[in-house]
């Protein structure tokens, strides 16, 4: 038997990133908005304290804050031909399952996309002509442009409190910043991190190269700051236990620190944890939902009415969702028809390790993405046509507060364990530090998700089932960024240096990133994309799907800055269009 | 005399797998003239404490069938859980040893101990019931927590991983202001059982207030 609520003006349907603000955005329209989130309700000041908060091992492996698999997991496979397996324990990727989801673990790299991204398929054919993509790319342009969104990218800068120096204002170039950004409208908020003597190194080095370093922007506080909803932020104590963690101090922005304290001061606001939602209702002509059905923790199936349905679960469930709800065509790899599932896409990434025998350094100092950068080998800076890939990366030195269970690099050729072993992580673990790679990946006919034939969740439902691997154009430009990162790494004349090498399939641990992209992606052709450029189903066009899921392929930046930016834009779309006229925006 | 290294009244482990462990953990991260090793930081007694816990049955994990092995690229796809890999995984090594060596993996040599070792970590010494690889990988995993994880959990005695490295523990207030310094920040290690227990104190803000090593004359402390 399924219980009837009340009937609201929106459901939004997560609380992370993308659900707060989109809740907090329609909230202040005046509209009653329920939030129906999976996980537990959280009280910041009980829940994570000093110094129970600075334990590597509970964050970086046993807490339940990430997701429980033990209910709900996805399963895995490289390629059609295999048969995917459930991913049984937490590895490559580590999505959040309580209020706040996944944002309020996160590492605070809040970087845009530039320019270039979202009209990449465009711009490249332009280029360098037609063919230049490999032929299975479905990587294409998003529908908006840069200029379009870069008020939205402000406007997410303001609530997560971005410190950063500007590269780009009004088209002129500023000394300090990232030269080859977009331009933006005004300054970031706060000012940038301080750099660190490892950063002062790399500065050096890529000087001499002839590359321009900045100060990578992050969001996690540079000073004490109110943000645009009036919430106050304290500054960042660079106490490292940072990523993966949840901040004791409030500083690293995140659902929980900037935007939820707003909302739950709103009347018109309800936060409704622990509801599992299972599926997005819709008429019986299939083209208007009329609310979701979801879980609670007692276990009763509840049907909740609303007008509108904003998803914001993340690129797993939104896609999830949409299919199990029968929204939307189900991509087909064979045919390439068909929509949802599609152009699932990842980050690539890889690390060149420096090691000193003469210089100390303080690895445990550092968090909330405290990194010295460059872009110069990122977006359309440099020229491809001989390189022969598509995409390009950012290169940084983080500070992040090298915790010891994970973070003791050693020089190649090291035995794995044993006295030498313990003998190099005694001394490089002060010595050493990593240049990372952090890289775009485009999307491909073979890489998609879909619902599992054979293994199902806790109530029974289909797992999501992804198929991917990488391909060789991310192949060849990660060796073509491990060639001038290596040359980066000698113009630091360490003692040694030792480069990862790079994977040959994709594989479902280590931890990587929980840059999980696509599925649900937007576009100007209802063909090819899920949702229009106001991130509405083309379908159901009472139903926002917003997130990662949207994005048809990957920039090197990471993702947040550019999934917070889209909540803005979509709620000013619902906001400023939708709710004048209801129905379809495009 | 205490049958284990460290004094600790074991919920899960037998005397007996206690035994094995203390001395495959202790090749390892063994004790030599940079301080003690694995056994003296009490990293059997960590995996015990792990192995009574939510994750010694993967309690987070997914856990229903079919059960397939998979590629490697598809992650653990065992079975067992961690509790079943270690009672069956010790179990069967020792029988492996008896038959290779005539003694269990306990009373080997160091060197017989390091091939065994060695054996399983390349897949060179399988069991009948689990990988050789998949259990080496464990141990190997839960060895470098127990090493290095917060003291509360029953590891790294004395913090003596993180002594090793020099990694001082629960931050402290000043890091904000020592971000920029390329001084070299060292202090005496605080974790938190130490505060718990009353053996370091906090400033307002919950950090640890770290007792700073000076070094003089450029030496090592
Ligand atoms: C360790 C770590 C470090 C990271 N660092 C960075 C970084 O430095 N820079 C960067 O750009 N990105 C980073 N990320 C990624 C970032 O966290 C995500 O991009 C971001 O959280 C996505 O926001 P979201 O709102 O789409 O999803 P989430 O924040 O995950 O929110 C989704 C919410 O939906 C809930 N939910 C899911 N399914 C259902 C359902 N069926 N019913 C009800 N509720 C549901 C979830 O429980 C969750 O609370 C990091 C991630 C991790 C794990």
């Amino acid at each position: 038997m399924t219980d009837k609520m009340k009937p609201v003006d929106v459901v939004v349907v997560g609380s992370g990133v993308v659900g707060s603000i989109m809740a907090m955005e329609l909230v202040s329209a005046g509209l009653k908005v329920l939030c129906l989130e999976r996980g537990r309700m959280i009280d910041p000041q009980q829940d994570f304290v000093m110094p129970y908060v600075h334990d590597e091992l509970k964050y970086d492996r046993h807490s339940d804050i990430f997701q429980n698999l033990s209910r709900e997991t996805l399963t895995f496979r490289n390629n059609a031909s295999q048969t995917a397996l459930p991913m049984r324990e937490l590895g490559s990727f580590k999505p959040g399952e309580m209020v706040g989801g996944t944002g309020a673990h996160w590492g605070c790299n809040a970087r845009r996309f530039l320019p270039h991204d979202f009209e990449l398929r465009s711009r490249v054919d332009e280029r360098y002509g037609k063919r230049f993509f490999p032929e299975d790319c479905t990587s294409q342009d998003w529908g908006v442009s840069f200029d379009e969104v870069e008020p939205y990218y402000d406007q997410f800068e303001h609530i997560y409190g971005v410190g950063g120096k500007a590269g780009n204002l009004n088209g002129e170039i500023q000394p300090g910043g990232n030269p080859h950004e977009g331009p933006r409208s005004r300054e970031y908020p706060n000012p940038p991190t301080r750099r660190t003597p490892q950063g002062e190194i790399f500065a050096r080095a890529v000087t001499e190269l002839g590359y321009t370093p900045f100060q990578g922007p992050a969001a996690a506080m540079t000073r004490d700051y109110t943000n645009l909803y009036k919430v106050m932020l304290g500054e960042c104590q660079r106490g490292g236990f940072c990523s993966s963690h949840v901040c004791s101090q409030g500083a690293k922005a995140n659902p929980l620190t900037a935007v939820l304290p707003a909302l739950y001061r709103k009347d018109n606001f309800e936060l409704r944890p622990l509801c599992n939602v299972i599926k997005v209702n819709t008429d019986s002509t299939g083209k208007k939902a009329t609310g979701v059905t979801y879980i609670d923790a007692r276990g009763r199936e509840v049907e909740q009415p609303a007008e509108l349905v904003v998803l914001a679960t993340y690129c797993f469930n939104n896609t999830r969702l949409l299919l199990l709800s029968g929204i939307g065509t189900p991509y087909d790899p064979h045919s390439g028809r068909g929509v949802v599932g599609r152009n699932y896409s990842y980050q690539t990434g890889g690390r060149v390790h420096v090691f000193f025998d003469d210089r100390e350094f303080n690895p445990f100092i550092g968090g909330g993405m405290v990194n010295t950068s460059i872009d110069d080998l990122n977006g359309d800076v440099i020229d491809r046509s001989d390189l022969g890939f598509v995409g390009g990366a950012y290169v940084a030195v983080q500070a992040f507060g090298s915790t010891p269970i994970k973070n003791k690099p050693v020089p190649a050729g090291t035995p794995r364990w044993g006295a030498q072993w313990k003998k190099a992580v005694a001394h490089y673990y002060r010595r050493s530090f990593a240049i990372s790679i952090h890289g775009s990946c485009q999307s491909y006919r073979q890489n998609y998700l879909d619902l599992d034939p054979t293994y199902k969740d806790a109530n029974g439902l289909p797992l999501l089932r992804m198929t991917f691997d990488w391909h060789e154009n991310e192949k060849k430009m990660l060796a073509f960024m491990y060639e001038r990162v290596t040359e980066i790494a000698r113009a630091m004349k360490p003692a040694k240096y030792a480069a990862h090498q790079i994977y040959k399939n994709y594989t479902i641990v280590p931890y990587q990133s929980t840059h999980n992209m696509g599925g649900a992606v937007m576009g100007a052709d209802p063909a090819t994309s899920v949702v229009n450029k106001y991130l509405q189903s083309w379908d159901v066009p009472n139903l926002f799907v917003v997130g990662g899921s949207a994005f048809p392929h990957n920039a090197a930046q990471g993702p947040t800055e550019t999934i917070g930016m889209l909540a803005c834009w979509a709620a000013d779309g619902i906001k400023e269009n939708y709710l004048k006229r209801p129905g379809p925006l495009v | 005399m205490a049958e284990t290294a460290v004094p600790y009244a074991y919920g899960y482990l037998s005397p007996q797998e206690v035994r094995f462990l203390d001395a495959a953990v202790e090749r390892l991260i063994p004790t030599d003239e940079l301080g003690p090793g694995a056994r003296d930081a009490g990293v059997s007694c960590y995996i015990d404490r792990q192995l009574c816990g939510m994750w010694g049955t993967h309690g987070r994990n997914y856990r229903s069938g079919p059960w397939r092995e998979g590629t490697p690229e598809q992650g653990f796809q065992s079975r067992l859980t961690p509790q079943e890999i270690y009672r069956i995984g010790i179990q069967e090594i020792n029988r492996y040893c008896r038959g290779k060596y005539d003694k269990y993996f306990e009373f080997l040599s160091p060197a017989q101990q390091d091939e065994v070792l060695h054996g399983l970590e390349q897949g060179a010494v399988d069991l009948v019931s689990l990988s050789g690889k998949l259990f080496f990988t464990l141990l190997w995993r839960n060895t470098e927590e127990g090493f290095f994880a917060d003291p509360m959990y029953g590891g790294n005695r004395d913090k003596i991983g993180w002594k090793l490295l020099g990694f001082p523990g629960v931050a402290s207030g000043a890091y904000r202001e020592h971000l920029g310094n390329p001084e070299v920040y060292r202090a005496e290690p605080v974790s938190i059982l130490d505060i718990r227990l009353g053996h370091a104190q906090v400033d307002a803000q919950g950090f640890a207030k770290h007792v700073r090593i000076i070094e003089r004359d450029g030496s090592k402390q």
